[in-house]
């Protein structure tokens, strides 16, 4: 089984703060491995684990997130890809997801090829469905567990709105993952983090793989920000602290006011 | 050529064989886009035994409906509807195409937007039209910033639209509209998929929490999966859904499908109450597009009444009744 993981480095949204103008301060936000795609790195080792193979991850990113890849790598993952050059920068969905295609082209075959469901700094969800498009694969989205393989079929579970569905896919296949809630996210061990710096870690340039130039980076990307600003701040409102039913009253002729009931 | 790209087109989704209500909400919002930019609006209906239902488009604005009716389509499967659909579009040729990001959306979207070789912009808050300019507005790192996409040189233009971030108008039947059948192109599908099971985890009856226009949601200070019941009735009587912390369904109170927050579902509701939900970031990106929040909490410092309109300090389960007390008076129930 070779199974590859395409994994990212983000900032970790969960502490952010900011400055008196409620504008985000990005200086200073520590750097970590999506946890949507640590998941899917877990999730990939434990296939290993049952049913033997390969695991390899890779990224489309700059140098600095080496780190990210090195923490699959110490986490068990068996080799890392890192795919860096400036001709990447300004790339918008599409022209990462097409860059990422051809390094796996170039790479090779794999039977399975896992990603987080979504990154939690821009929350597209697209690379998983549109690599699995560019290199013409199946693929789930949403998937909690990758429950059997059986010889050229996996039977994931995906879930949906309103619970969920057991998909039967033929490999090779793209599956999105995301963490059941009561996942618990490993630390590399110490002598995983002593290992990883042994592991095979490859380096690709825009040269080294085959593929129309003029789709990489900002040039190959249809998508321009146009601006960015701080989302309309919510302020505390009104905080009863005393009577209930006073309180209770009190909204709910707000409620009645805005139509909310009526 | 970018101007052999006209109209507006909304996909329409069909789900337990109704159209879902997102669809409306987008036809609404693409209406009055449309109208801005003096061009038409489409729908593409997209399902099986669609029948009847083909008409229910016209009456939130519509122009056309194309149907695309096969049994192929039930159960949904991503590389078939993505592969038919993206068939249709290059041969509609519209400049705009949004899409509702639903599990199912944002499923095939992507798969759409790669296949045409365009831009798409996920899940969206805010759709406008500026200078001419379609602009999609959405949220990311965790909500903490919005930005502004557009797509300046490629047509069409994608965006998956969460639900309830619009509303759908009151429905004019006396509208009129062109209902087109539309042969399916499967060409391009290479059937790999099969759906072997299909579990609904919502209790029967009970609202999902991505359509409801009022959510009452518990979080560890409910205490029980029994102290839900008193949620669901306040829920029942605001005619609303209930809802969960991540902690409540780690704790096994409520089922994953009623999950708000990141690793749940991200909701927009009229009217969110938050009980004993102290409000982690990962909860408050979940909600905090809704239009009014309540929130109910023992902790005086809960970070829940940083975001909140209204906020009660003290025992839930005592607020709660009286809530319900009050406003059974109220709606004479």
């Amino acid at each position: 089984m070779k199974i590859l993981v395409l994994v990212k480095q983000v900032p970790d949204t969960s502490e952010v703060k900011f400055n008196e103008n409620g504008v985000m301060i990005r200086e200073g936000l520590q750097s970590i491995l999506n946890v949507f795609d640590q998941f899917a790195v877990e999730e990939a080792l434990r296939i290993r684990e049952k049913y033997g193979g390969e695991v390899s991850v890779m990224t489309l990113a700059p140098e600095q997130a080496k780190s990210a890849l090195q923490k699959c790598l110490a986490l068990g993952a068996d080799k890392a890809y890192h795919i860096s050059d400036r001709a990447f920068g300004g790339s918008d969905t599409l022209a990462t997801s097409y860059a990422l295609s051809l390094a796996i082209k170039k790479v090779g075959e794999f039977d399975l090829i896992m990603a987080g469901n979504q990154a939690t700094d821009g929350d597209t969800g697209h690379i998983g469905p549109q690599v699995a498009q560019f290199l013409g694969l199946p693929h789930v989205s949403y998937v909690e567990k990758v429950e059997s393989i059986d010889g050229d079929k996996a039977l994931v579970k995906s879930l949906m709105e309103d619970g969920y569905r057991m998909v039967e896919v033929k490999l090779p296949a793209l599956f999105a993952c995301i963490p059941p809630t009561t996942f618990e996210y490993s630390n590399p061990s110490m002598s995983g983090i002593i290992k990883a710096k042994n592991k095979p870690y490859i380096w690709f340039k825009a040269d080294d793989i085959d593929g129309d130039k003029s789709r990489f980076g900002l040039n190959g990307s249809p998508t321009r920000v146009l601006k960015m600003y701080p989302p309309p701040k919510r302020s505390r409102g009104e905080i009863f602290t005393g009577d209930y039913h006073e309180a209770v009253k009190k909204i709910i002729d707000v409620l009645k006011e805005k139509k909310v009931i009526s | 050529m970018i101007s052999d790209y006209k109209g507006i087109l909304v996909i329409g989704e069909i789900y337990d064989g109704k159209i879902r209500p997102v669809t409306f909400q987008l036809i609404t919002k693409a209406r009055e886009l449309a109208d801005t930019l003096n061009t038409s609006l489409s729908t593409v209906l997209i399902g099986n035994n669609i029948n009847e239902m083909a008409k229910e488009p016209i009456y939130y604005g519509a122009d056309k409906v194309y149907v695309l009716d096969n049994k192929m389509f039930d159960p949904y499967i991503a590389e078939v509807y993505s592969a038919v659909l993206a068939k249709f579009i290059d041969k509609l040729k519209p400049e705009i195409v949004l899409i509702p990001a639903t599990h199912t959306g944002r499923e095939y979207g992507p798969r759409i937007a790669a296949s045409l070789q365009t831009g798409m912009t996920a899940d969206c808050t805010d759709l406008a039209i500026k200078n001419g300019r379609f602009i999609q507005i959405r949220p990311a790192y965790g909500g903490n910033i919005m930005g502004e996409i557009f797509t300046p040189n490629h047509r069409p233009q994608i965006a998956t639209v969460r639900p309830n971030v619009f509303k759908a108008r009151d429905p004019d039947t006396s509208r009129n509209g062109e209902v087109i059948k539309e042969e399916p192109d499967f060409s391009n599908v290479n059937l790999r998929t099969v759906i072997k099971e299909i579990v609904k985890t919502t209790v029967t009856g009970a609202k999902k929490i991505d359509e409801a226009k009022v959510i009452v949601s518990g979080g560890r200070g409910v205490g029980s999966k029994e102290g839900f019941e008193l949620l669901r009735q306040l829920a029942d009587l605001l005619g609303g859904a209930v809802g969960a912390s991540r902690v409540a369904v780690d704790l096994g109170w409520m089922p994953k499908s009623a999950q708000v927050g990141q690793s749940g579902i991200t909701v927009s509701p009229d009217l969110y109450i938050a009980c004993g939900i102290s409000g982690t970031i990962q909860h408050i990106v979940g909600m905090k597009d809704s239009k009014i929040i309540v929130a109910i909490n023992k902790d005086p410092n809960a970070p829940i009444f940083n975001i909140a309109d209204f906020g009660i300090v003290g025992d839930l389960h005592e607020i709660i009744s009286v809530f319900i007390e009050e406003l059974k008076k109220v709606l004479n129930k």
